[in-house]
């Protein structure tokens, strides 16, 4: 997923001038998870340098090279940092188009790596997607293969409004199935892993039906999707497992029409429950799809506590957690 | 504490809230406030590296002395109809701060701000920057909007958030955004146009062109993380920007203490940064302008950002929703050493014999029948929240460049609203 990256940046750092990439550590040595590798050579130090360790100043930055006319891809190392450029994500990139009146804009992707599993503690593993979804004027884009991320990655770059583009880093080198005490796979023969050289766009705002099922559907993104899609497998469940790729915009339709159809819906993603996206997205499919439903809604997300460094498998909602889930979906909850 | 500790001798600790110099009601002195000759400041050449005029950070640079006579190397040596143009600006600026002040009385706006006092630092600017220099203003830099000679009646009418309002009754009123005239859309949230006026100008300088940018924070603004952020990217990648410190000595009832005035000066905070920063008399026109003059120079010629703290004071309450008396003694108006700016350029032209009282009081005569006429003709076009607003429809528009369905669904569901409510 991490070559993925890399080809996107290229692809477009070359088809249009005004791209730049920007960031700790993104220039000379690559990037700490070597997304940027080699481009600094290739293009040169105005079009892809290292920043200062100031996140509010890489924003506020890439949002005046946006006026200015570029088009700026700033890196945040790891989502955890994100924070002190909330102010100028949420405040201006956010509301700059609908301010002016159209006058200015952000056309700005932030690209972050964000999500455990790879023991980086509290600091090094949050999944804050709920707080950018929760503000108006952002798209958040989550891919989940490689082939999604190169091509979500381009759509982002090439779209006119500020992106924030989480990279679940747990899958940057193969598909994690959720047994961490299993040796780890590589994307090697994953039909996903297969990514075309040339420049291709995945449409923000559609959904991916990862598998087929008439029997629940399960709401997923990034690194979820296979923990999901293994444990859909191992328990011969005939599940219907949504990619959701875009959470704002938001595929509804697709959600709609599966969950209509399996009469059970099962929302599955690693960050703290309360106030996730996955309350938005249980009271929309309750609102929309209330009359279809066999079961109740169900949720599988982290816990509401700080990511636990060493707990961190107990905290992951892994195949255990999900498996549960499901099964109680098929429970007979009436008295 | 045990009393037989052998720590027990250490002095109690006290902690320091710092204190205006004087609250409402009692006398107002700045007789500690060092105040240089006007001519003492040394100018360095424009390209001189920041170590070598440290000093300039804690001096004040002042060209206008008591008398009116222009003075020192700092004098900028304007043509008299350049003066005049100068002090119209500064005139029609002060007379349309005064027009939307009433208005905001009289219920025609929910909130105004005017520069009273302050004028000089925009003007003074406006008129040293080339016309397509690009500007990042904090809210009460109107009058550099009125310098390049933007519309007053479309100012008027983002005031109204009126049918004619450009912005469509979006933002709050006197956060102009104008890209016409390089100015960019205001905020309302404090400094995080500092980072973004540097972005700019590292752009600028990436793409060769050969535009800079131009910033301005209050003092208390100064003590945010986005002020030290934008110093630290404009030093360590050069950009051509500069960066104005309007310190007015007070952030709504927070004297200039709390941002740090006590210990130092505002322009002192770009040495750490190795910016090369002035310290600007900012009731001074010709010192303002000669400093960006010098700081553009600077930035044209790849030699870097420039920080100005331009020294002045915020004659009037912070907006039209506080009331300046509660926090702070009224006598400070009249006791601030540094004078009037509007006055100040009155009186240097009629020192070099370029001007009279008897224009002056023409002058300020023609710029309010001016205003008034615009203002008449502004609000033609509706007054905020009297049914002249925009379309209902367009609250949705902008948010994104195309509207997602949630949008869609909440637009209608507004619209179903206001049509049962007969609106």
């Amino acid at each position: 997923m991490i070559g993925a990256i890399n080809s996107a940046l290229d692809v477009m750092l070359a088809r249009d001038a005004s791209v730049v990439v920007m960031g700790e550590d993104v220039g000379f040595f690559g990037g700490v998870f070597r997304a940027t590798a080699g481009l600094q050579k290739r293009y040169g130090t105005h079009r892809i340098f290292d920043t200062p360790i100031t996140e509010c100043g890489i924003i506020g930055v890439a949002i005046g090279m946006g006026a200015y006319g570029l088009r700026p891809v700033p890196e945040i190392q790891f989502a955890d940092y994100i924070y002190p450029a909330l102010d100028q994500l949420v405040s201006e990139a956010a509301r700059l188009r609908y301010r002016s009146a159209g006058e200015f804009t952000a056309p700005i992707t932030v690209r972050s790596p964000f999500g455990g599993g790879i023991f980086g503690g509290q600091t090094h593993s949050q999944s804050p997607e709920g707080i950018f979804t929760h503000c108006s004027g952002l798209k958040t884009v989550i891919p989940s293969t490689p082939y999604d991320a190169k091509g979500l990655l381009i759509a982002a770059i090439e779209d006119n409004d500020p992106v924030i583009f989480f990279e679940p880093k747990r899958i940057y080198n193969g598909p994690f199935h959720g047994h961490y005490d299993r040796p780890a796979t590589s994307w090697a023969g994953h039909p996903q892993a297969q990514v075309p050289t040339g420049h291709y766009r995945i449409a923000l705002g559609k959904a991916a039906v990862v598998r087929e099922g008439m029997d629940l559907t399960i709401l997923c993104y990034g690194a979820m999707v296979h923990v999901v899609a293994n444990t859909v497998a191992e328990m011969a469940i005939d599940a219907e497992i949504i990619d959701l790729r875009t959470l704002i915009p938001l595929d509804i339709a697709t959600i709609e029409a599966s969950v209509k159809k399996t009469g059970r819906c099962l929302i599955v993603h690693e960050a703290t429950r309360t106030s996730g996206f996955g309350a938005e997205l249980s009271a929309l499919v309750q609102e929309r799809c209330f009359y279809h439903l066999e079961a109740p809604v169900g949720r599988v997300t982290g816990f509401d506590t700080p990511y636990p460094y060493s707990l961190e498998w107990a905290y992951f909602p892994g195949p255990v957690r999900i498996r549960s889930a499901i099964e109680a979906l098929f429970e007979d909850l009436r008295p | 504490m045990n009393p037989s500790s052998p720590l027990a001798n250490r002095p109690a600790l006290r902690l320091h809230v710092p204190e205006p110099p004087a609250r409402p009601g009692e006398e107002a002195s700045f007789a500690d406030l060092a105040i240089p000759e006007a001519g003492a400041a040394c100018q360095p050449a424009s390209d001189a590296p920041p170590a070598e005029f440290r000093e300039l950070a804690y001096a004040l640079i002042r060209v206008l002395d008591d008398e009116g006579r222009a003075v020192g190397p700092w004098n900028p040596r304007l043509d008299p109809d350049r003066l005049r143009a100068m002090l119209r600006a500064m005139v029609l600026t002060r007379a349309f701060d005064d027009v939307m002040f009433r208005a905001q009385r009289q219920g025609k706006t929910s909130f105004y701000m005017k520069s009273l006092g302050e004028e000089a630092v925009s003007i003074g600017a406006a008129f040293a920057l080339a016309g397509d220099d690009m500007l990042f203003p904090s809210y009460r830099q109107q009058g550099l909007l009125i310098a390049r000679g933007w519309s007053i009646e479309d100012m008027m009418n983002q005031i109204y958030g009126n049918r004619a309002d450009r912005l469509m009754g979006r933002q709050l009123p006197i956060m102009y955004s104008v890209k016409e005239a390089s100015f960019f859309s205001i905020s309302g949230n404090l400094a995080t146009q500092f980072p973004q006026a540097v972005g700019w100008a590292m752009a600028s300088a990436a793409k060769g062109d050969t535009r800079i940018a131009a910033t301005w924070c209050g003092e208390g603004s100064t003590a945010e993380g986005d002020f030290h952020s934008a110093c630290t990217f404009a030093s360590v990648y050069r950009a051509p920007v500069i960066l104005n410190v309007v310190n007015n000595q007070w952030a709504i009832s927070a004297f200039s203490g709390f941002a740090g005035a006590e210990a130092t000066t505002f322009a002192a905070r770009g040495i750490g940064y190795g910016i090369a920063s002035l310290r600007v008399d900012g009731n001074d026109a010709l010192a303002v302008f000669a400093a960006t003059q010098w700081a553009a120079d600077r930035a044209r010629t790849n030699h870097g950002p420039t920080l100005i703290e331009h020294f002045t004071y915020r004659a009037e309450g912070h907006s039209t929703s506080d009331d300046p008396g509660a926090y702070r003694s009224s006598a400070e108006a009249r006791a601030w050493p540094l004078g009037d700016p509007v006055a100040r350029l009155a009186q240097h032209l009629v020192a070099i014999g370029e001007w009279s009282e008897g224009q002056q009081a023409e002058l300020e005569r023609e710029c309010a029948a001016q205003i008034r006429a615009t203002q008449k003709a502004a609000e033609a076009n509706g007054v905020f929240g009297h049914g002249f607003n925009q379309p209902f429809a367009t609250m949705f528009e902008g948010v994104f460049e195309q509207m997602p369905w949630h949008l869609a669904e909440q637009q209608r569901q507004m619209l179903d609203e206001q049509k049962a409510a007969g609106l």
